[in-house]
């Protein structure tokens, strides 16, 4: 197998595939409405990384739908589909919002605090969703989807309370500063914070125009633990071999049932933690009420298909898609193009991805190349021919 | 009393009917084998085009046409890659669901000068025109024609179905595609079909929203339709009726949110809205059981192989 072959048979290939087609397609949307897709694209680029306060804010946005897209993807590996990534996202802020504005305590204890109330809120949704499928098989598809209404009512209830509601806003009131976590946050807004980055321009814009915080650091950590997780435990081995075949894992002594819940705790933790790091790492540090879904659980899903349910994959596929949404904003701005065209965008991407057959096809034809090359020039004992023959 | 009651039923009609479509979407899919996750998507592109429709031709019938054939190019995508590519259809349709709010939003602002919306469009009629009824107690059963029209497709479906050669056919490829290929049932051709259905349910329910219940395309007119709907079928086990009943009693909950968001109860509204998901949960855990899907459901067929 020549490098070619091997790497348009292996899974990079095909992300990459479905990458290329997502913007040709794009492309060709653009121009059938009048834009032309080269600047759209180049605006698109430097509206992801033409700034280093806009690649500060790439990481940010990529920090929930990594973790968003790490929980569909061990869930997938497992047999599970958690189209519940939004409410249990959505839950973790709600919980998070809940104990960061009633709890003051010092930093060291107040921000684990916090964000254990939101990765619980997701883990119990989750198990929640679990147990519905593991004791009365009821599909988790439908509890999922019922419990994302469910939580999107709660958190709007819960903003809307006489307890949490900041008078004469659309919000919930913010969590104590103490649960906050920006990176320098309080030193880069002291005098000599200010001073020191006063000397290094892209430091100062990064730090002080955004809210760069340690969310993406935690989630690429926690992608590494899912993959752990997932291939070098006797857990996650138990895990994937209910999800590959339920009956061959209940023979062999395994609790289907409690594997069921286990896994969608697990994954819903993961949705929990984006939520409440989401709470304490962004202004305004508090839950708002919801018009519609925000769309963080099913960004993850298109984070998790692209990187084939690989958790470390996630890390690439999330600053992909983070970089197309968040550079998407700036396709309306400068060009007048609707920036509905990365929803396309990111549709086409993941459509493509849905089709595995793409690359091989064309590792088949490198190889059939190949071959015919070889019988071209050698004979079958490996010595060259004379042309001739042929 | 008697007119909460009848204003309750009319209510429960309105608010079921493009879950019926939607749920007649499933159906069809799902019963040739074709998992439809998409649903969502292509509703929203039936609910763009036929508003958009009916707005530019003035007639709300072609609106209704025209959704329900853009709805059914949406879903030839996920047929392509679900039939002929055997593509992962859970993927397929997440990547639909994705692609036409997208779409559908972009074909907006083309036509109508940037904004998010359409403007307001022509309505399909109520069964008994827009005054039948009026003034009497019962005019909340003046129903939009889509609701009858949701019925008698239920009823044709369950026709189709279960009581003609085609439908045989269309069940046996969904259980067992491999045996009713050694019979000589084309598979691919069934299931193309069946997903186009799909996709024109699908673009009829989007448009009995946007040209019946209100009458503009707007962002969140459709949300978590074509999902509830999907929950409906499940519910439903699969078969026309039984999705359409559980469509009814999402309908009937949400209807009971309505009335009792205007009565002086003191349950706070979001927790009200709750009511027809926490509703759902229950149901299912009390009464149906484990459901059983059509056994090739969402598997592809590669033909030949073991």
């Amino acid at each position: 197998m020549s490098k070619l072959e091997k790497f348009l048979r292996g899974r990079f290939a095909a992300a990459l595939m479905a990458v290329l087609v997502g913007f040709a397609i794009s492309a060709v949307v653009l121009i059938a409405a009048g834009y032309n897709p080269i600047s759209a694209f180049a605006a698109l680029f430097h509206g992801a990384f033409g700034r280093p306060k806009y690649i500060a804010n790439v990481f940010i946005k990529a920090t929930p739908i990594l973790l968003t897209g790490v929980s569909v993807a061990f869930a997938f590996k497992t047999g599970l589909f958690n189209i519940g990534a939004e409410g249990q996202y959505i839950l973790g802020t709600v919980l998070a919002t809940i104990v960061g504005v009633k709890l003051n305590l010092p930093m060291p204890l107040q921000v684990p605090i916090v964000l254990a109330a939101g990765i619980l809120g997701g883990a119990a949704l989750g198990a929640f969703v679990g147990w519905l499928k593991a004791h009365f098989g009821i599909h988790e598809v439908i509890t999922s989807i019922m419990c994302n209404w469910i939580v999107f009512y709660l958190c709007n209830y819960v903003v809307m309370s006489d307890t949490f509601h900041k008078p004469n806003s659309s919000s919930a009131l913010a969590v104590n500063p103490r649960s906050y976590t920006m990176i320098l946050g309080n030193w880069k807004k002291s005098d000599a914070g200010k001073e020191f980055l006063s000397n290094i321009p892209w430091l100062r814009e990064i730090l002080l125009k955004t809210d760069l915080n340690y969310g993406f650091i935690i989630a690429v950590l926690i992608a590494i633990l899912a993959s752990i997780i997932l291939t070098r435990t006797k857990l996650g081995y138990e895990l994937r071999a209910v999800g590959f075949n339920r009956d061959a894992a209940r023979f062999s002594g395994i609790s289907v049932e409690r594997n069921i819940v286990l896994s969608m705790l697990i994954a819903g933790a993961f949705c929990g933690l984006a939520g409440a790091l989401a709470v304490t790492g962004i202004a305004p540090h508090t839950i708002t009420l919801l018009a519609g879904m925000e769309g963080y659980g099913f960004n993850g899903m298109s984070v998790a298909f692209i990187a084939a349910c690989s958790p470390l994959g996630c890390i690439p596929a999330s600053i992909l898609f983070a970089s197309l949404i968040y550079g998407g904003m700036s396709v309306q701005q400068t060009m007048g193009a609707p920036s509905d065209i990365i929803n396309i965008m990111i549709g086409t991407i993941v459509f493509f991805t849905a089709l595995p057959g793409l690359t091989p096809v064309l590792a088949n034809m490198v190889a059939k190349r190949r071959k015919d090359q070889e019988n071209v020039r050698v004979s079958k004992d490996g010595t060259p021919l004379p042309e001739k023959e042929v | 009393m008697f007119e909460n009651l009848i204003l309750l039923i009319g209510i429960t009609l309105m608010y079921s009917t493009p879950l019926v479509f939607g749920g007649l979407a499933g159906v069809i899919s799902e019963r040739s084998g074709v998992t439809n996750i998409g649903i969502e998507g292509m509703m929203v592109i039936g609910a763009v085009a036929g508003a958009s429709a009916s707005y530019f031709s003035g007639n709300p019938w072609i609106g209704f046409l025209a959704a329900g054939a853009c709805g059914a190019l949406i879903a030839l995508l996920h047929a392509v890659a679900s039939v002929s590519f055997a593509a992962d259809q859970t993927i397929s349709g997440v990547a639909i669901n994705m692609l036409a709010p997208g779409l559908a939003l972009f074909a907006c602002r083309r036509f109508f000068d940037g904004a998010a919306m359409s403007p307001i469009a022509p309505k399909l009629p109520k069964i008994l025109g827009e005054k039948g009824l009026a003034g009497t107690a019962y005019s909340s059963l003046n129903v939009n024609v889509t609701t009858v029209l949701a019925l008698l497709f239920t009823v044709a479906m369950w026709f189709v179905l279960y009581k003609t050669k085609w439908g045989l056919r269309v069940r046996a490829v969904g259980e067992h595609p491999a045996a009713a290929d050694t019979l000589g049932i084309d598979v691919y051709k069934v299931r193309y079909v069946c997903v186009l259905l799909s996709g024109m349910f699908a673009g009829f329910g989007g448009a009995s929203m946007t040209i019946a219940i209100i009458s503009q395309f707007t962002q969140t007119a459709i949300s978590g339709h074509g999902f509830i709907a999907m929950a409906a079928v499940i519910f439903g086990k699969w078969t026309p009726f039984g999705a359409y009943g559980a469509c009814l009693l999402f309908g009937f909950t949400q209807a009971l949110v309505v009335m009792l968001g205007g009565g002086d109860f003191v349950i706070p509204s979001q927790i009200l809205s709750m009511l027809p998901y926490a509703m759902t949960i229950i149901v299912l855990i009390l009464f149906v059981g484990r459901s059983v899907a059509p056994k090739a459901d969402g598997v592809p067929y590669v033909k030949g192989s073991r």
